[in-house]
């Protein structure tokens, strides 16, 4: 079975954030990383791929610079190969574009199963995985905390408010899986050399066949007029617990009402 | 430009409509014009007069059935839009089945989906905010090109107020063939077993985070909650390390919550997290790192081991019976 996973490289969120005053996007310049929500859908695909006895990951990712760093950290995982899609085409894509590119990228990789996290870590925006999935016709089962893969089947535990459902799906499919649902495996010493020299095909938005109406600015469709702090909330009283710091809790929510 | 119709996307489960349903409701209200409810479920007709009394003049109503939301309400959101029943705006909100809609109908109308927004407004462009950089931040984003205009809600953003509505017109509309994009069956349905308030309607929540150590240590914070009546919740953190599941997570990625209270217990406060409560009114840190960000926002900061003060706290309240 042949599984696609969408892995966005990202600047390390730990990190402060930053918009360039100019195009009041996030800044993404220097070493980004693998973004932490895609390390589940990595281990998850090996581990299906595994599972099925056959088959292999593919990655699709799209970043500036043929930024290459987070992707050869998935590889190391144990990813059989990558695509990027590097544009300066693509600056200012909102998540309708991104969902355009990667579809369009997925298409080449022949996917029985396409695994995305719920959202990015930096973008967050969560509309992506239904985007991909209608842009490729396919089924998709979004906030997955199990999967199963089986004739042809996705069978999937979904997160619901109350609990969660089984949901089944014919494959292809799109699944976006939640964190914590695998323990994603720190890459071997063998891994991160072998990672090293696994093909990573690089395609612009030509070779994709998309307008470059499409994506970046032009396709996004929106301007962003307004930047503005927001009103910040102030540190209160601090104390130091030398054994007795639960009473001044207790206090407090007794001022509070609550007690 | 002034807004002529909008539609909001309505949940509901059990015959009851989510909150987040009727602050959107209330939001669109105050854009003027007329308000629709477009409900995606089977018993349109039991959750209509709520839908009305929150100002809905009319419930469009497409029946998934057993499928997943996602790609047949979407559908039958088009078929309505292509056939002449045109919204402005289309308001949804940010949860699992709002994504699914909004992002399918984003790609069938080629209509951006703005996402997170904590507002809107219609005075000349339709805008909408959002907060990033956990929270301290205001981002505002107009729609540009053509209506509709997609956007997607923080739950907790508007507060929810009647209108005195009348029961509103129930117009079962029909779900197009959506072929394979809507096979996704729900073949079985599983509630867990929840006891106390829901984490996001709780007015007291205490959270736990990675600096409790270990997963079973997340008892203290189930138990803390239930002293105070609350619910508990988590960092993302421990999320990811699977010590407890997905819906307890407080944070950009999880639940918004806003209680009268939140204890943040062995929590640093990425702005992961800060984004998911920052809302509270009254805020209570406890972690043994005193450069922690969480102290930043906290009403009471003590700094100290969670393993020790927590425990006490604990014993402290089963003392007051």
């Amino acid at each position: 079975m042949n599984v696609v996973v969408c892995a966005k490289q990202i600047p390390d969120p730990a990190a402060p954030g930053e918009l360039d005053p100019n195009t009041k996007t996030l800044k993404r310049e220097g070493k980004l990383i693998l973004d932490d929500s895609d390390a589940y859908g990595v281990e998850m695909g090996l581990q299906l791929a595994d599972k099925a006895g056959g088959g292999e990951v593919t990655l699709i990712s799209m970043a500036p610079n043929s930024e290459v760093s987070g992707l050869r950290t998935a590889l190391a995982m144990g990813a059989a190969k990558a695509i990027l899609v590097s544009d300066p085409a693509l600056q200012g894509s909102d998540s309708l574009a991104t969902a355009k590119v990667l579809a369009a990228a997925i298409k080449r990789a022949e996917a029985d199963l396409v695994l995305t996290a719920t959202e990015s870590t930096d973008g967050y925006t969560g509309v992506l995985p239904a985007q991909l999935a209608e842009i490729l016709g396919w089924p998709s089962i979004t906030f997955a905390k199990h999967v199963e893969v089986a004739d042809g089947t996705a069978k999937v535990q979904r997160q619901t408010e109350e609990g969660y459902d089984e949901v089944v799906a014919p494959l292809p499919a799109v699944v976006s899986v939640t964190a914590g649902v695998v323990e994603p495996r720190y890459p071997s010493f063998k891994g991160i050399m072998a990672a090293k020299n696994k093909p990573v095909d690089e395609v612009k938005v030509a070779d994709l066949g998309l307008s470059e109406d499409d994506v970046g600015w032009k396709g996004a469709r929106q301007e962003i007029v307004e930047v503005a702090p927001a009103e910040e909330r102030k540190a209160g009283e601090i104390v130091e617990d030398e054994g007795e710091a639960h009473e001044r809790i207790v206090q407090f929510l007794e001022q509070l009402k609550v007690l | 430009m002034a807004v002529s119709t909008t539609w909001v996307f309505a949940e509901a489960a059990d015959g009851k409509v989510a909150s987040i349903t009727l602050e959107l409701l209330t939001k669109a209200r105050e854009l003027g014009g007329t308000v629709e409810a477009f409900y995606g479920g089977a018993d349109a007709d039991a959750v209509a007069e709520t839908l009305g009394k929150y100002g809905a003049t009319k419930v469009y109503a497409a029946d998934p059935g057993d499928a997943l939301p996602g790609a047949p309400v979407a559908a039958a959101m088009a078929a309505q839009i292509e056939g002449g029943n045109r919204p402005d705006l289309i308001l949804f909100g940010q949860t699992y089945d709002g994504r699914d809609v909004a992002g399918r109908l984003s790609v069938k109308l080629d209509r951006p989906a703005l996402t997170n927004g904590i507002d809107i407004s219609a005075n000349g462009k339709v805008e909408v905010r959002n907060a990033i950089f956990g929270g301290n931040t205001l981002v505002q984003t107009a729609f540009d090109g053509e209506p509709p205009f997609l956007a997607l809600f923080r739950p907790k953003s508007f507060p929810a107020e009647e209108s005195g509505g009348a029961a509103p017109e129930v117009v079962k509309v029909d779900v197009p063939d959506t072929g394979t994009a809507g096979q996704s069956k729900v073949l079985d349905r599983h509630v867990e077993e929840h006891t106390g308030p829901k984490l996001d309607e709780a007015a007291v929540v205490v959270s736990g985070g990675r600096g409790l150590g270990s997963a079973e240590k997340y008892e203290m914070i189930e138990q803390l909650a239930k002293l105070l009546k609350g619910a508990p919740g988590a960092s993302r953190a421990i999320v990811d390390a699977g010590w407890v599941p997905y819906a307890y997570q407080v944070g950009q990625t999880g639940k918004v919550v806003k209680p009268n209270v939140y204890i943040a217990a062995g929590i640093s406060g990425a702005t992961q997290h800060l984004v998911g409560m920052k809302g509270a009114k009254n805020i209570i840190a406890i972690n043994k790192d005193k450069d922690a960000p969480i102290f930043s926002v906290a009403d009471l900061g003590v700094v100290g081991d969670v393993h020790k003060v927590v425990p006490k706290l604990i014993e402290a309240l089963q003392a007051r019976g």
